[in-house]
């Protein structure tokens, strides 16, 4: 009976996941003649300092990240309950909108005759360039995936007993250790899945950055992206790039998940 | 609290954007209410009756925003001008560039009877296969094509397609800022207006302006002359405030840049709406592009297809897509109806001597030429630092896999330590 009930899922994920997978491997280690060669792969280390780009400005978003929305939940998870609805709500409104426009809106916040600049050329600043910025990437990372970091650390810090906190500072912590000792090993779970959840798509994103970096700072999912609809068309590298970015995450999630040592759970 | 403040400032952003846009719709609307409807009187009824009633349906695929589509008051929907005369159903669907158009068809799995392609596109079509001859004697239309788009190099004799608009690429400007007496392509290097130029971000079209500026052919595949053009615009990298392709309308307008390549017809819808901008086509030449309607490889009822691109060529049909797309025809016919400011304004329609000696048609170049002008571009957008060594990206694998394998060894060992 558990069987049948499960099989609709196991279809849908043999169709929709295991054999897009597979396309995506076999794409990349074939040419378009679809003979075998490694050729692929091997003219993926030519975009090293986009790969090294990806990492590291999804690495800084995603810090930026949990150190906003860490305290954020911490708050959140402690407060009242009529209070912890409606600000939860306030968390979810920008998810409400059309991540395009959300990222259309930062474009006109940010340009040199932004509502930013205008603001600051009232006091005779500016203009200062922000927009088509490193950091421009960055903060539309941070303010689109933002939620996903602030939600799963506020679901297990709702949960944290309260008495156990207790406990620690009856026995003589005092704040610092209290959240260092008792409440930050207790959220690792909720820390995991929010690194997860904003790294992950952080690092695979075009769009972000050809509409706030102004399409001089390419990030994977731009050179992915280029080999499909780009001047030459060339599905076979365009599969190489995802194999190889995918095998990143998997690692760096892997790699994460160590730290979460205590308990076996596979957050992935 | 800080939150509050950042979801409130959001909301308000968006709020705002969505005023002004309304605003702005509320304008567009008041201004074509002046002008007259149009309407559609076809050649020869009787032609467009043979499907009345068979309850056909045609797949049309074209460039967003490339044909009336009757959404201000007092334009057509040619599409549904186009049903009602022939019965015939029109399902349409729309793409961005000219490649997006190839990888789709390439990947197969959808069936399209009419595609708008340009140029180059149009001869790497027929080069594949991808294209289905046409019948002219389905077309009779075609005649009210001028004769100079009748042949062309990328489809000679016209066997696969019949030109749908044209126009050339120039440069946009704001005429406040910019004062220089002959606008070249060199003013996109001009280091004083550095910051505030745009460039495309497509390279076909960023190496035909730098080829042009170097003087050498829009269609080289020569791979020293495609460095060179490479290097050319690296230089150009730090001048240039964005890569984009359609959003050049968008800043231009709200002056946010100053400088601009763009395209002619685009180009008279902006200054339309913005006084300050100029446009200019600059002396030393550039490319002319011409969008053609083809029927691919795997249309259903060929016949019908024709009848669509037949009913394209009519007169009042061309007249009324130039008249909202803004790009040049190049139907005789609809020409003739031009008012004579549009006919000589230089822009759409620069004179026969200057197409003849200083424009080029882009031509399909081949895929080594191609994969290595992809591979320049891609290096110069991301050439900001040196490239470091191409080991890292393994080294940094290598390091993650044996990093992972270490901790799990320690893991197995404390986890038998713990069972005795």
């Amino acid at each position: 009976m558990k069987k049948l009930i499960s099989a609709p899922y196991l279809l849908w994920m043999a169709v929709f996941i295991i054999v897009p997978l597979i396309m995506v491997a076999y794409f990349a280690f074939t040419t378009t003649d679809g003979a075998f060669t490694l050729d692929n792969l091997a003219a993926v280390s030519q975009y090293t300092n986009i790969f090294i780009r990806s990492i590291w400005l999804a690495a800084i978003a995603t810090v930026i990240c949990l150190i906003i929305a860490y305290p954020l939940a911490l708050i959140l998870a402690r407060s009242d309950k009529s209070y912890q609805s409606a600000m939860l709500m306030i968390v979810m409104l920008p998810m409400w909108m059309n991540f395009l426009l959300r990222t259309y809106a930062w474009m006109t916040l940010l340009g040199n005759n932004g509502l930013i600049n205008s603001f600051f050329s009232l006091f005779g600043l500016g203009p200062f360039k922000m927009l088509n910025t490193q950091g421009a990437v960055v903060l539309g990372m941070v303010y689109n995936y933002l939620p996903y970091m602030i939600l799963p650390l506020y679901t297990v810090m709702e949960k944290i007993d309260i008495s156990v906190i207790e406990a620690a500072q009856d026995l003589g912590c005092n704040s610092r250790k209290t959240l260092f000792k008792v409440i930050v090993p207790l959220s690792m779970p909720g820390i995991m899945s929010g690194i997860t959840m904003v790294f992950v798509p952080a690092i695979s994103t075009f769009i972000i950055s050809r509409m706030l970096g102004g399409g001089s700072n390419l990030l994977i999912g731009d050179l992915i992206e280029m080999q499909f609809l780009g001047n030459s068309y060339n599905p076979n590298l365009g599969a190489a790039i995802s194999l190889v970015l995918m095998v990143i995450i998997l690692l760096i999630m892997t790699i994460l998940n160590q730290f979460d040592e205590d308990d076996d759970r596979v957050l992935m | 609290m800080k939150k509050f403040l950042i979801a409130l400032t959001a909301l308000s952003v968006a709020l705002m954007c969505g005023c002004s846009h309304i605003e702005e719709y509320e304008d567009e609307i008041e201004e074509t209410e002046e002008t007259e409807i149009q309407t559609v009187s076809v050649k020869d009824e009787e032609y467009y009756t043979r499907f009345k009633d068979s309850g056909l349906s045609i797949n049309v695929y074209n460039w967003g925003e490339y044909i009336p589509d009757g959404s201000d008051e007092g334009v057509l929907n040619l599409n549904e001008e186009f049903t009602k005369l022939t019965g015939i159903k029109v399902n349409y669907s729309t793409y961005a560039s000219n490649e997006e158009l190839y990888a789709k068809l390439k990947g197969g799995g959808s069936t399209y009877d009419i595609i708008i392609p340009s140029d180059y596109m149009i001869s790497r079509m027929i080069k594949e296969d991808m294209l289905e001859p046409l019948d002219m004697s389905n077309i009779p239309n075609f005649s009210n094509i001028m004769e100079k788009f009748q042949d062309s190099e990328y489809d000679p004799g016209s066997k696969y397609s019949v030109p749908y608009t044209w126009g050339t690429v120039g440069i946009i400007y704001d005429k406040t800022v910019v004062d220089e007496e002959e606008i070249g392509w060199d003013i996109l290097w001009n280091e004083d207006y550095s910051g505030s130029i745009l460039m495309f971000d497509n390279p076909r079209d960023a190496f035909a302006i730098a080829e042009n500026l170097l003087g050498f052919s829009l269609n080289t595949e020569d791979s020293e002359e495609l460095q060179k053009a490479a290097e050319k615009l690296k230089e150009q990298k730090k001048v240039v405030q964005a890569y984009v392709m359609d959003e050049i309308f968008d800043k231009m307008g709200a002056g946010e840049a100053i400088i601009a390549p763009y395209y002619a017809g685009d180009a008279v819808t902006l200054m339309d709406e913005f006084e300050d901008l100029a446009f200019a086509i600059p002396e030393s030449g550039t490319n002319l592009f011409i969008d053609a309607v083809c029927i691919p490889k795997g249309c259903k009822n060929t016949e019908a297809a024709e009848m669509y691109i037949n009913f394209l060529c009519e007169r009042d049909v061309a007249y009324a897509v130039t008249d909202f797309i803004g790009y040049s025809t190049p139907n005789q016919a609809a020409f003739d109806m031009l008012d004579d400011d549009v006919k000589n304004d230089g822009i759409s329609y620069p004179d026969d001597e200057f197409i003849e000696t200083k424009t080029t048609t882009f031509r399909n170049l081949s895929d080594e030429a191609n994969l290595e002008m992809q591979t320049l571009w891609t290096e110069m957008k991301s050439s900001e630092e040196e490239t470091p060594n191409r080991f890292i990206v393994p080294a940094f694998m290598l390091l993650c896999v044996v990093a992972s394998l270490i901790i799990l060894i320690r893991r197995y060992i404390r986890k038998k330590k713990d069972i005795f």
